[in-house]
């Protein structure tokens, strides 16, 4: 080991001493990075499972049953369950890389190499989010291009499809990242999504109208908020829904706003993370 | 001007366990100061308060005159962390894990590479830099740590016990780059069980037992406490019975070991004169234990800064 001493002062050269919000920036853009490269690295374990997934669920839901099931609110059956089949990858996805990449930084501890630098709250849940909501757009994509070899995907409206893909991967990137923040072990990030978010998803409105169902069912689902999101979702690419565009997004917003304020709620008291 | 500042802090966890009662402690800028202490006597939940790992229940901390609470980005921009165990991601290589610090650190990516460079290199990984840091030694994951908390050019840098584990050439070697540094301008605090370590390194120490300083001092001041100083004595033969000399009590380690207590002022020759008097050479000696560490059992085990008896052998404990 040598010990040739350091010329370099404690300034950044040309750069000068970064203002706190430059600081920020960097250290977003950091997480960002890092993040990304995690899901990219381990391709073979984030990206190609879903696109088998999905591919599977077009067979077998669209092409084999599909065609039995016949038209629905005036589509193939084919067509109308592909986006709420995109949804479902995006939502999976988006929540598995967060919740999986944070707990998995508790776990073996260098969550602690962010939380000791003078890294923001709100930098630390940007950037983790942004990582979910990379990986949900990219399996999004991946699922997509499945999806055009089974059935054609007439966009309604492409503000409206984007917007709504980009919300939901936000809401439930926030979402893996609250269950990372209270998970002690892995048994714990596996509950939510098996335990709740499948449920949900399926009962969602992905593979069927609501207005198939009961009166009582259809008021329950109405509690549902992936319903929101996939029939949003829905209403972008094929402009049908069975519920009221304005409403699904003022669900999606509010549920971004309550989440992501608790979610950083929780990373200023330390839960989980200080002791 | 003063590093670190830290008055009447408390931290009491949940379930009831007390680790910090009051603790007041002040590191001067430029210091090498040493935290001593047993296991569980509060060194780590004090280094862990410092560097916001824990919530305190009490009490300040400022460090270069900044407030934690008031202003935690000046003070996490000022330290610089060296944890007990290792704590990097297991599947980014060592250059990854040094850049990725320094951009939470806000510091641009070209700055970065340089001081990356600039630090593996000082710290003899830069060779490994694209390797995965899973598969680095005990010895090398122990550098990479101080190579990333150096990596945003901290004025207080705060190890926690790094040199555990590695072997004594590269422990030795760890010491002279951390001299280094402090005389560059870091503070440095260092928490060790090695009590050689601290005695060689630190210019100031704390001792911490049950939560509390029992003990803040320079070295010197401290080790002029030793009222007796144990050797042992390498002879050709031990008497039986044991010989009696003036003020220089003996113990019988084995046949050809002898354990003298020398009090301070007194010259080791009278020493060697008596025993020669009663047919016993002497063919070499050395320190019982080091002073510190006898300090440091008496310290501890009295929890009273004034000791009057000689320390006993007790290798285990702080080792």
């Amino acid at each position: 080991m040598s010990t040739h001493p350091s010329e370099m002062a404690r300034t950044y050269g040309s750069w000068g001493t970064p203002s706190r919000a430059r600081s920020a920036w960097i250290s977003l853009q950091t997480i960002v990075y890092k993040e990304t490269h995690r899901y990219l690295r381990i391709w073979i374990q984030t990206l190609v499972p879903p696109a088998i997934t999905m591919t599977l669920y077009f067979v077998i839901f669209g092409a084999l049953i599909g065609e039995r099931v016949g038209p629905m609110e005036g589509y193939s059956y084919m067509e109308y369950i592909a986006p709420g089949i995109i949804m479902l990858a995006v939502i999976t996805n988006s929540y598995n890389n967060v919740v999986s990449s944070f707990f998995g930084a508790k776990f073996q501890r260098h969550i602690e190499e962010m939380l000791v630098s003078p890294t923001p709250n709100l930098v630390i849940l940007l950037g983790y989010v942004a990582g979910g909501v990379g990986r949900g757009l990219c399996t999004g994509a991946i699922v997509t291009a499945v999806a055009l070899m089974f059935t054609s995907l007439p966009i309604h409206n492409w503000w409206i499809t984007i917007s709504v893909v980009v919300l939901t991967a936000v809401l439930f990137s926030i979402g893996g990242f609250i269950n990372a923040i209270y998970a002690k072990k892995f048994d714990d990030i596996a509950i939510v999504p098996t335990f709740i978010l499948t449920p949900l998803t399926y009962l969602g409105g992905v593979f069927y109208s609501i207005s198939l169902l009961p009166e009582f069912w259809q008021g329950a689902s109405m509690a549902n908020p992936i319903l929101y999101m996939v029939n949003a979702f829905r209403y972008g690419i094929l402009g049908s829904s069975d519920v009221h565009i304005v409403f699904s997004y003022a669900m999606m917003l509010l549920f971004i706003i309550a989440l992501g304020g608790f979610a950083l709620y929780l990373l200023h008291r330390g839960t989980g993370l200080r002791s | 001007m003063t590093a670190l500042s830290v008055s009447e802090l408390t931290k009491t966890y949940a379930g009831g366990k007390i680790a910090l009662q009051k603790v007041n402690l002040t590191v001067d800028a430029g210091a090498f100061f040493g935290l001593l202490g047993p296991n569980g006597a509060g060194k780590s939940t004090l280094i862990g308060i410092i560097s916001t790992l824990v919530n305190k229940s009490g009490g300040t901390v400022r460090v270069f005159g900044h407030d934690l609470d008031r202003d935690p980005w000046a003070v996490k921009s000022s330290i610089g962390l060296v944890p007990q165990e290792f704590n990097f991601n297991n599947f980014e290589t060592v250059e990854q894990i040094v850049l990725n610090q320094a951009g939470y650190y806000g510091i641009p990516r070209r700055i970065a590479r340089q001081r990356a460079e600039h630090y593996l290199h000082s710290l003899g990984l830069w060779e490994r830099r694209d390797t995965v840091s899973r598969t680095l030694s005990g010895g090398m994951k122990r550098r990479l740590m101080i190579a990333r908390a150096l990596i945003h050019e901290p004025r207080l840098l705060i190890l926690d016990e790094p040199t555990a584990g590695v072997d004594i050439e590269l422990r030795r070697s760890m010491w002279d780059f951390l001299r280094h540094i402090n005389d560059q301008g870091t503070t440095i605090i260092l928490t060790t069980h090695y009590l050689e370590e601290a005695e060689s390194l630190c210019k100031d120490i704390a001792i911490i037992d049950d939560g509390q300083i029992i003990e803040n001092t320079d070295v010197k001041s401290l080790l002029q406490r030793l009222s007796t100083h144990a050797f042992l004595l390498d002879v050709d033969h031990v008497p039986q019975p044991l010989p009696q000399i003036d003020g220089f009590p003996l113990k019988r380690v084995d046949d050809y070991i002898l354990e003298a207590e020398v009090p301070r002022g007194r010259a080791l020759s009278e020493l060697f004169a008596a025993l020669s008097e009663h047919g016993v050479s002497v063919t070499s000696m050395r320190n019982k234990s080091n002073r510190l560490e006898e300090l440091f059992l008496r310290l501890v085990e009295s929890n009273d800064p004034t000791p009057a008896e000689p320390a006993e052998s007790d290798q285990e404990r702080v080792q």
